[in-house]
């Protein structure tokens, strides 16, 4: 009796998440999953002889993905979304501590604040950028109507402008997560530190850090993610001489019509992305399992 | 104030026309190209026809005038790109769309693979106010398969008070004298971003040789270095700003900078340049064949045909619409006035098919490298 009513409690208790998963599972497995696996079939696909889509079994698609003009991109694509993203993680984090020290009416403004750039339409931001740096701009004009320099300098267009530009558009979601992970952090642990005589870097280092990782990791990928794929920064801050995996993705598709190619490409992207969240899931978990056994 | 169209001409047409081709030969349409036989008596005011458009790329009212003049009812849709408007034929297979307006590539392929209306000229009575170089460009094998709307070309626009001398080759945008270093664009769309050095080595803008485009590389990574940036879009405004002194450019789009800057002008290099066409085609599948042909005559009336050349500021191939353009006009933009013939020397640029790859791997090699 008692046990038939256990076994009903169970299987209620089980029921409740099936009914709850249902809507995501079903909306995820549609329009995530079923737009993957018709990438993935692509890829081994060829491009007839007028473009489209040929259903002959091909891995020309790979060979070529495999050239060192396109691992090239690839390579500096990592290392302009990486630099970004760890530039936006030496600004976030003081930024992030600094917010939890504030009051706590203060906290919830300056938290709106991180955010309110986000309401503001993407493109317009970045021609904002233009309208400031170009060499006619507000900030050329700043300087030499101030006399501080009579030569005027575009500081657009180059790689480091596209570097710039992703951590503007990309530091909340840096911001975020960060803030969250030292709010946790109880200030008895920051005390008991310095109690037992550690300098303030000591601190950081030893308390703060490793407790905060699994926040810094997040907001890396948080990013990182959207660095790489990112193909309007590199187009409007780049002036078209930068040119991105996603440049290259979005050109296959859109310009070229070289759908298996692109699908490749794409591919590769998600792999590398993959091995990373990879990483993050093991360093995440030795940190908190460490944590527990401490 | 001009209205801005832009504008993407692609040049893998046959790649989605292959596509349709597919959707078609499911459908087994009839293989003859001979126009249909038209009713002469139809009654128009029974017929309803969709007409695919760019934004802003034909006079607002042009429904209210097709149905005034002929009693057919027109609706309008209108698309992005050339490839949209594809996708549109692909999708609907061709139901509920009548008249296209698309990139002359993409219409030559439509009509290799059948999917468009040769034109019985007989029926368009302003067929003959066209100028009879854009007659012949809309031929396929010797049939005429689409009305010629607008034609351009690609040049050198600059700012006359910050160049010492005014341009006259392309190398003075691929090769700039030192003051003018950084203060250069070209664009970055696969054909328009491979022109300027095709034709200072002298070769076509539909060359598929591969040494030849190998050359071509060469000379766009010397250039390279100069460049401020690869621009499609925002040249006319940057030479505006001062930001740029020389930018490569189509006529039309160069016209929208003069509108703001008097000081700006357009040249076409001694080696040549290129002639794009848009135009208008009727799909086979329309069964509405004898409104369509109504609504294409009325576009080419001169009086409406004109509108182009007054609001978007591009070329119309349309001898009688030109003689009606405002002399006030004509003299602000010498590109629909008097230098209006040297425009239209170019070589007609044509769908490149496979090489379209050769192409991309260029410009991306280009792009990418390090300066």
């Amino acid at each position: 009796m008692s046990d038939l009513r256990q076994r009903q409690r169970r299987l209620a208790r089980l029921a409740e998440p099936a009914v709850l998963l249902t809507p995501g599972l079903l909306f995820t497995a549609i329009f995530v999953g079923a737009p993957v696996l018709l990438v993935l079939a692509y890829m081994f696909a060829e491009r007839g002889r007028f473009g489209g889509v040929e259903w002959t079994f091909t891995l020309e698609n790979f060979r070529r993905a495999n050239d060192a003009l396109y691992l090239d991109v690839l390579w500096s694509s990592i290392g302009i979304a990486g630099t970004a993203t760890a530039i936006a993680l030496v600004i976030g984090y003081p930024t992030a501590y600094a917010i939890t020290r504030l009051p706590r009416r203060w906290r919830t403004v300056a938290l709106v604040l991180v955010v309110v750039p986000f309401w503001t339409n993407f493109l317009i931001r970045m021609y904002a950028w233009i309208v400031l740096l170009n060499s006619q701009g507000v900030v050329n004009d700043t300087l030499v109507g101030s006399g501080v320099t009579d030569e005027r300098r575009s500081f657009l267009y180059t790689d480091g402008a596209v570097v710039a530009g992703l951590v503007y558009v990309y530091l909340p979601l840096m911001i975020l997560p960060l803030y969250a992970a030292i709010e946790r952090v109880e200030g008895e642990l920051m005390e008991a530190s310095s109690d037992l005589g550690a300098s303030k870097v000591r601190t950081f280092w030893s308390v703060l850090l490793p407790l905060t990782l699994p926040g810094a990791i997040t907001g890396s990928i948080l990013v990182f993610v959207p660095s790489l794929g990112n193909f309007v920064v590199p187009e409007l801050l780049g002036g078209g001489k930068t040119v991105m995996v996603g440049n290259l993705i979005r050109d296959q598709f859109l310009k070229v019509q070289d759908w298996p190619f692109g699908s490749v490409l794409a591919f590769v992207v998600v792999v590398a992305l993959f091995v990373m969240f990879l990483l993050q899931a093991v360093v995440t978990r030795r940190i908190e399992g460490g944590g527990r056994h401490a | 104030m001009t209205t801005r169209t832009l504008r993407r001409r692609g040049t893998a047409a046959a790649a989605l026309v292959s596509l349709v081709a597919l959707t078609f030969a499911a459908c087994g349409g009839d293989d003859s190209d001979e126009p249909s036989e038209l009713d002469p008596d139809a009654d128009l005011s029974k017929q309803t026809i969709v007409v695919s458009n760019w934004a802003d790329y034909m006079p607002p009212d042009i429904a209210e005038k097709v149905e005034q003049e002929t009693g057919a009812k027109v609706e309008i849709t209108e698309h992005a790109t050339n490839e949209d408007m594809v996708a549109k034929v692909v999708g609907s297979g061709g139901e509920g769309l009548d008249v296209v307006f698309g990139s002359q590539p993409y219409l030559q392929a439509f009509a290799e693979e059948g999917l468009l209306e040769p034109l019985d000229t007989e029926y368009l009575e302003n067929w003959d106010s066209l100028d009879p170089k854009a007659q012949d460009l809309a031929e396929v094998d010797d049939q005429p398969y689409f009305a010629p709307y607008t034609w351009g070309t690609t040049g050198i626009c600059y700012r006359t008070d910050l160049v010492d001398e005014a341009p006259t080759s392309w190398y003075d945008l691929l090769e700039p004298e030192e003051q003018y270093r950084g203060k250069i664009t070209m664009m970055g769309t696969e054909r328009w971003a491979v022109l300027p050095a095709q034709k200072a080595l002298g070769y076509s803008v539909n060359t598929t040789d591969e040494d030849e485009m190998e050359d071509v590389k060469e000379l766009m990574l010397a250039a390279k270095p100069h460049l401020l940036a690869y621009d499609d879009t925002t040249f006319y405004e940057r030479l505006v700003s001062g930001e740029a002194v020389m930018v490569e450019a189509w006529d039309g789009w160069c016209n929208y900078g003069i509108a703001e800057n008097p000081k700006i002008d357009f040249v076409v290099p001694e080696e040549g340049s290129d002639l794009w066409v848009d135009a208008i085609g009727i799909l086979k599948s329309s069964e509405n064949k004898e409104a369509a042909y109504a609504f294409v005559d009325t576009i080419l009336d001169p009086e409406n045909h004109a509108w182009a050349s007054e609001n978007i500021l591009y070329n119309v191939p349309n001898d009688e619409a030109v003689s009606l353009l405002p002399e006030k006009l004509t003299e602000q933009y010498a590109t629909l006035g008097a230098r209006r013939e040297e425009m239209l020397q170019g070589e007609n640029m044509v769908d490149i098919g496979d090489a379209s790859s050769l192409y991309n791997r260029i410009i991306t090699e280009v792009t990418a490298s390090d300066e």
